[in-house]
């Protein structure tokens, strides 16, 4: 009986602990970028404020290009969101559903382009963008990211579990195959393409090396290459800087908590199938 | 009735136009491009130089000969091998504790989860703070009556702290594909192995881990892949310093080719950094299998 309280006592200190590792950085950038004195790095450090205010979270947006950066993200991320949801899913119903000559091919050659390295094909898409002078523009950071094999390997996946029954039916009204998508595919595919979206999306929004790459001025920045443009300028504002971060990680979190089921669903249908 | 197509050439002629815009992107984005990566490692394709001449295999003999190129060679080699094992057990072991009935759960997947879907930059700027000499990882050890450093200036502990960031930030990632892989595990496993009086680390060693080999896989091919590029955190907390400790070969592919415009070689050590790639997963794939034999 001793024992298994032990283990269980044991059991909860190593999860707690756990919880803490995870979660504490966060809870102290949290507490800096409530902190009314510039000078964090006191010692001993003070893990709570004594002095908080919410003057970092006004300053970011009055002194800084917060919202140029905040606009740039978003539009960025909805673009390639919405691209990508609607693409990966046509795609994946054509691969699902359809028999035509080059299908294999082409899914075998979309299979194998996962396995490439994204790090050789930066070169040769920053010269692609600069010949079209796509450098520095919204085309240029969307283009390369506006459909992803993942995305529809993912949907295909999904598309095969439908019976073929729901559409023999509409198959035999004369339905075309875009109609079918549509009409009865799309509507019952909702788990699945939440997954899409929140994958990309998430994937969008975070993104650092290729929007380093194919941006030039802070005009055309997304929030983090903005926020690490603005670590190297005000390395000295901790305060400010972590009120940043707090305000970057905010849609992504408030996104996992809403629809939290939809990761576990997304990953469990995305190619661990035997 | 339409005349004329049969359902063979409406299928064919709707299949081409639902994968039109996939190929192009595909085509322009990562097909092109990878042959054209080839294509230019042969040159020396300099961005503000409009002359290119073929230099053939130049650009690798110099690669061998670089210094940093070996450096950086070193430091991805032993990021990788440092930060996959570690990053695979840890989060086996998180998706094991989540996987079991314990109040709460939503709260402590999401505490594990949280720093796997925030961005890289911010991650890494929360973690120049926690690793500077009068940060808080330095308060806790001075706690324990341990006096540390400056972790990330320092040129024996840079590439030390930036992977435990790295093993911290996407365990919670392969946590949840693992956990993915264990709710496949039926119940029914583990409640006749109880009977058996299994303790819950024999059931974890002798039960859930050859249980989710094929997941263990998929995860170990995937933070290979992703350990091997490792650029975001090297870019934003150590810029490859101090003395190149923590230059990682995409860092060297970056600055070479979008600092000094050497794109040719630049190009070159990508090429070479790709053929390391796989042949760690051909490898891998050769002596761990996703199924035992």
């Amino acid at each position: 009986m001793k024992k298994i309280r032990l283990s269980k006592i044991f059991f909860w200190l190593l999860l707690v602990g756990m919880t803490f590792i995870y979660m504490g950085p966060f809870l102290f950038s949290l507490s800096i970028s409530l902190n009314a004195e510039q000078d964090v790095f006191q010692w001993p450090i003070k893990l709570i404020p004594q002095k908080w205010t919410f003057k970092n979270y006004i300053q970011i947006w009055e002194d800084l290009p917060f919202g140029r950066w905040l606009t740039n993200s978003l539009i960025i991320s909805i673009i390639q969101t919405i691209s990508n949801v609607f693409f990966s899913s046509l795609a994946g119903f054509a691969f699902a559903r359809l028999r035509f000559p080059g299908r294999n091919f082409f899914f075998s050659l979309f299979m194998a382009s996962l396995m490439i390295p994204g790090i050789i094909l930066l070169i040769p898409k920053f010269i692609v963008l600069n010949e079209f002078h796509l450098i520095n523009t919204y085309s240029g950071i969307i283009l390369p990211g506006l459909v992803s094999v993942v995305n529809i390997f993912l949907m295909k996946q999904f598309f095969e579990t439908i019976p073929k029954a729901l559409e023999e039916a509409a198959l035999i009204d004369g339905c075309s195959y875009f109609k079918i998508y549509w009409k009865i595919f799309l509507p019952i595919s909702k788990p699945a393409l939440a997954a899409v979206a929140i994958y990309t999306f998430q994937g969008s929004w975070n993104e650092f090396m290729w929007t380093v790459i194919v941006t030039t001025t802070s005009d055309m920045f997304t929030l983090p290459v903005g926020m690490n443009f603005l670590k190297n300028e005000f390395l000295v504002n901790w305060p400010l800087l972590m009120a940043g971060t707090i305000l970057i990680s905010l849609p992504t979190l408030v996104i996992f908590i809403v629809f939290q089921r939809y990761f576990v669903q997304g990953v469990g249908t995305s190619g661990l199938k035997e | 009735m339409k005349k004329g197509l049969s359902d063979r050439q409406k299928q064919t002629r709707s299949g081409y136009l639902f994968l039109i815009f996939p190929i192009i992107i595909f085509g322009i984005f990562t097909i092109f491009p990878m042959f054209f990566a080839l294509f230019i490692s042969f040159y020396d394709w300099n961005l503000l130089i409009p002359d290119k001449p073929f230099v053939g295999l130049a650009n690798y003999i110099e690669l061998f000969q670089d210094e940093v190129f070996l450096i950086a060679t070193k430091n991805t080699i032993i990021y990788a091998l440092g930060v996959v094992p570690v990053q695979t057990i840890l989060s086996l072991f998180l998706a094991f504790l989540m996987n079991q009935k314990l109040p709460g759960r939503g709260f402590f997947r999401l505490a594990f989860y949280l720093p796997a879907v925030t961005a890289s930059v911010v991650t890494s700027t929360i973690f120049i703070w926690i690793y500077s000499k009068p940060g808080l990882l330095n308060y806790l050890l001075s706690l324990a009556g341990i006096n540390g450093t400056d972790w990330l200036t320092n040129p024996n502990t840079a590439l030390l702290s930036i992977m435990a960031l790295n093993v911290w930030s996407t365990s919670g990632y392969f946590m949840i594909t693992f956990l993915a892989g264990l709710q496949n595990i039926p119940a029914s496993v583990y409640e006749a192995a109880k009977i058996d009086g299994a303790s819950a680390w024999t059931q974890f060693w002798k039960i859930t881990f050859p249980l989710v080999r094929p997941v263990t896989y998929f995860v170990v091919v995937l933070s290979l892949i992703g350990c091997f590029q490792v650029f975001d955190q090297v870019f934003i907390m150590s810029q490859g310093g101090p003395v190149n400790s923590t230059t990682t070969m995409s860092f060297f592919v970056y600055i070479n080719s979008f600092k000094y415009f050497r794109l040719g070689y630049g190009a070159a050590s990508a090429i070479i950094l790709a053929m390391i790639i796989y042949f760690v997963t051909v490898v891998q794939k050769r002596y761990f299998p996703p199924e035992p034999y």
